[in-house]
């Protein structure tokens, strides 16, 4: 019973990291129908600068924790909205190109991360709390799924406001539904494609730190990892909706935790199976608009 | 550029409000308008006619940036062929397109909300009074999704989102297709009321709303411009719109049609 409490609660925390990759995919993809390849890369810089600010105050406090993470969304922010400006929009509305661009950009970054940080992960050191374990229900719940529970949650609560009481946000839904109209009601929808990149941005930023406190390491290569179970979320959850990707990403972590427990370690496939069968049965993903 | 142009010798008023001259437009890769050439007055309906496929609405689309075009496009004596859809708009051309597109996830409210302006010519409380009074019903359902509204109420929403700020043209593409009898002469007494205020190109099939309406028609086939003149001229020539419509003008639509469109309509909804 216990080890069922730890997996589904450690479930729901690596489901809030995926989530905070995802909840970016989902918005960009539904909105500008690019796949964004390079939103791994926005994480681990938005997870090494995060971190190096953190170290500048003090690696371990909870100060140097809360200006990492704040730090390390601004990063992720600021290189995303960069990237959409630089090279997203001199592509407007050539999806391929733009695709390809991420692809490129992605590979390009991890090799730059590489040359300046190093190839191989790196430890670090995490908060006293953060390293301890909490008792739930007799299981011992290590505290960084609750860390990465709480930031899931506000960041989803805090895209929803966003998405329903600004102006930004009601062109944002508008232009998921129909982006051609939102240009024929005279809004230059381009703004808003510049947002949705910086806001998946931070909150790709903000994983890659939150990330780096489960983990106890940073590595050049972590956010291609996680972005394979964002992508595979964000797909299961159906492109361009929030909350399935925000259930998609419970589910799918959650399921991940079980298996790699239950069944042999066979997370991993079970996950790419399960991603095989919404495919066959719901090819739009949970709550993604039927075509 | 346009300073040199000789439209701009003769009076504004009589001057035309937007001026189409050797426009074509490609859809993917395929052409769907070939080197179309026509005016619409700068008062009353100016209608687009033609069967259906032969890039009406194609020409439409291409008026407004929405698929790719070259040629020239005079907004009241400037050249705005090489703008953005958004600029387009801004500089006071209201769309209302086929098939409506209104945001179905978003309430009417949100939908209005959306389409109205900030700035110089932003939307102005007067204009908000004016569609509320021109669609009462929307008010009531403002925050109904409007993906839940009935064909015809969409159709209110649409015209409503164009009809908020102060335009200098609308281009109106078939308001009426799909909808029941009673709803059709509904979207024909709302556009009836703009038309008071602001020019309309309109796209049209049913001939009872173009004879209501219409003032000057010009007449498309094969994405090219075939003929173009009074309303009048043409409605009385049932020879006319034999050859350029392929229909048979009736004082009463046939039952058989008015059944068409009910079914239609229901089945639409």
């Amino acid at each position: 019973m216990s080890t069922l409490i730890l997996l589904l609660v450690t479930g729901v925390g690596l489901g809030g990291l995926y989530f905070l990759v995802a909840s970016g995919l989902s918005l960009i993809y539904g909105l500008m129908g690019v796949l964004n390849f390079a939103h791994g890369s926005f994480l681990t810089l938005g997870a090494f600068v995060g971190l190096a600010a953190a170290q500048a105050v003090g690696a371990g406090t909870w100060g140097g924790l809360l200006l990492g993470l704040l730090v390390g969304a601004l990063t992720g922010a600021v290189a995303a909205a960069l990237t959409e400006l630089g090279l997203i929009r001199p592509l407007y509305n050539r999806h391929i190109e733009q695709v390809l661009v991420t692809v490129g950009l992605s590979l390009a970054t991890v090799a730059l991360f590489e040359g300046i940080w190093g190839p191989n992960p790196r430890n670090i050191t995490t908060n006293a709390w953060l390293s301890d374990t909490t008792e739930l229900l007799g299981a011992r719940i290590p505290n960084t799924a609750f860390l990465n529970i709480l930031a899931a949650a506000l960041v989803l609560g805090g895209i929803v406001a966003f998405l329903k009481h600004t102006r930004y946000g009601l062109i944002i839904r508008a232009g998921v539904e129909n982006r051609s109209m939102v240009t024929a009601l005279g809004i230059d929808v381009r703004k808003a494609f510049t947002l949705v990149f910086a806001v998946g941005g931070a909150a790709a930023g903000l994983g890659g730190v939150l990330a780096t406190q489960s983990l106890n390491y940073v590595s050049p290569h972590m956010g291609a990892s996680l972005l394979i179970f964002a992508f595979i979320v964000t797909v299961i959850g159906g492109m361009g909706s929030l909350t399935g990707a925000a259930v998609a990403s419970v589910v799918v972590a959650v399921l991940q935790q079980l298996a790699n427990s239950y069944l042999n370690n066979s997370g991993d496939l079970i996950v790419v199976l399960l991603l095989a069968i919404v495919l066959l049965v719901r090819p739009s993903g949970l709550m993604g608009r039927t075509a | 550029m346009s300073e040199h142009s000789p439209r701009q010798d003769r009076p504004r008023e009589a001057g035309p409000i937007l001026s189409v001259r050797g426009l074509s437009a490609r859809i993917a890769g395929q052409q769907v308008v070939h080197d179309v050439s026509f005016d619409v007055a700068a008062t009353g309906v100016t209608a687009l006619l033609g069967r259906n496929g032969v890039g009406k609405t194609s020409t439409l689309k291409a008026v407004m940036g929405l698929i790719e075009r070259s040629g020239e496009v005079v907004l009241d004596g400037a050249r705005v062929d090489a703008e953005r859809t958004e600029r387009i708009v801004c500089r006071g051309v209201g769309y209302v397109p086929e098939d409506r597109e209104v945001f179905a996830g978003l309430t009417v409210a949100e939908n209005l909300r959306l389409a109205e302006r900030t700035g110089d010519h932003g939307t102005s409380p007067a204009r908000k009074r004016l569609v509320a009074d021109l669609f009462p019903d929307l008010t009531q359902r403002a925050q109904q999704r409007a993906g839940t509204l009935s064909g015809g109420q969409q159709q209110m929403v649409s015209l409503a989102r164009a009809l908020l700020n102060e335009n200098r043209i609308l281009l109106v593409d078939e308001p009426t297709k799909g909808l029941a009898p009673r709803i059709v002469s509904e979207v024909a007494d709302a556009l009836a009321a703009a038309a008071r205020t602001v020019p309309i190109l309109l796209v049209e099939q049913n001939l009872q709303v173009i004879d209501r309406l219409a003032d000057r028609v010009v007449v498309i086939d094969a994405g090219r411009v075939v003929h173009a003149g009074p309303a009048r001229e043409l409605l009385d020539d049932q020879a006319m719109i034999q050859r350029f419509l392929g229909v048979h003008a009736e004082s009463e639509p046939a039952p058989d049609q008015v059944h068409k469109a009910v079914t239609i309509a229901e089945g639409g909804e």
